[in-house]
């Protein structure tokens, strides 16, 4: 399985970070080059230290129970998001990259991002990426 | 003849994708033929563990449940 599998990870609230880096470990897990393109408040999430600082954020339909669900989770010791990314990255060939108009939009440079990420890049290098592969958007 | 089992890892209480992230990075470290045994309490293991290893050749001896407990037995390619 070596299709590339390329995500536009466009939300920033950390069920759907959750979600992006799950399956960005299981497609890594079986082989697949992942390419990640980081996009508005998926961008915003990747902020140098924003994973230690930063109350947990929800999508709208979480509601108070689906927050108490994820605290728990949480609180069980489920592996957080930047986590299961960074064990992606060491057991597969996984690509973060921010879009460049989004670096603009947020007024970032490359030395205010996560180390995760590996650059800056517009969205003809992603399609570049994504070639023929699948396009997963979140 | 049996083969002995070559590591053992305990991903037991570990959210999915974690004990197939686990066993990967476990599987990277033995050479071919050696046989890894994992134990998992994720419900999703069962299927998880049988498409890891049809899509990256390693062969799963066994797979089979005890009080909650999956166990999985793989051979790397």
């Amino acid at each position: 399985m070596d299709e590339p599998l390329a995500i536009t990870l466009f939300s920033g609230t950390d069920d759907k970070l959750q979600a992006a880096a799950v399956l960005t470990a299981g497609a890594a897990a079986i082989g697949r080059p992942v390419h990640i393109f980081l996009q508005y408040w998926g961008l915003e999430a990747f902020r140098r230290n924003s994973a230690e600082c930063r109350e947990t954020r929800l999508a709208p339909e979480a509601g108070a129970a689906g927050f108490a669900a994820v605290e728990a989770l949480a609180a069980a010791g489920q592996a957080s998001w930047r986590e299961t990314l960074e064990q992606a990255k060491a057991i597969g060939d996984v690509e973060i990259q921010a879009c460049s108009l989004s670096m603009d939009l947020l007024h970032l440079t490359e030395s205010d991002l996560d180390p995760l990420v590996d650059g800056v890049e517009g969205v003809t290098a992603f399609w570049l990426a994504a070639s023929s592969g699948q396009v997963v958007f979140i | 003849m049996t083969i002995e089992t070559a590591q053992t890892l305990d991903a037991r209480h570990l959210s999915c994708p974690m004990p197939i992230i686990k066993t990967a990075i476990a599987m990277k470290g033995l050479v071919s033929g050696q046989l890894l045994e994992v134990r998992a309490t994720d419900p999703g293991s069962v299927k998880d563990f049988a498409a890891w290893a049809q899509t990256t050749g390693n062969v799963l001896l066994e797979s089979n449940v005890q009080d909650g407990v999956y166990r999985f037995v793989l051979r790397k390619k």
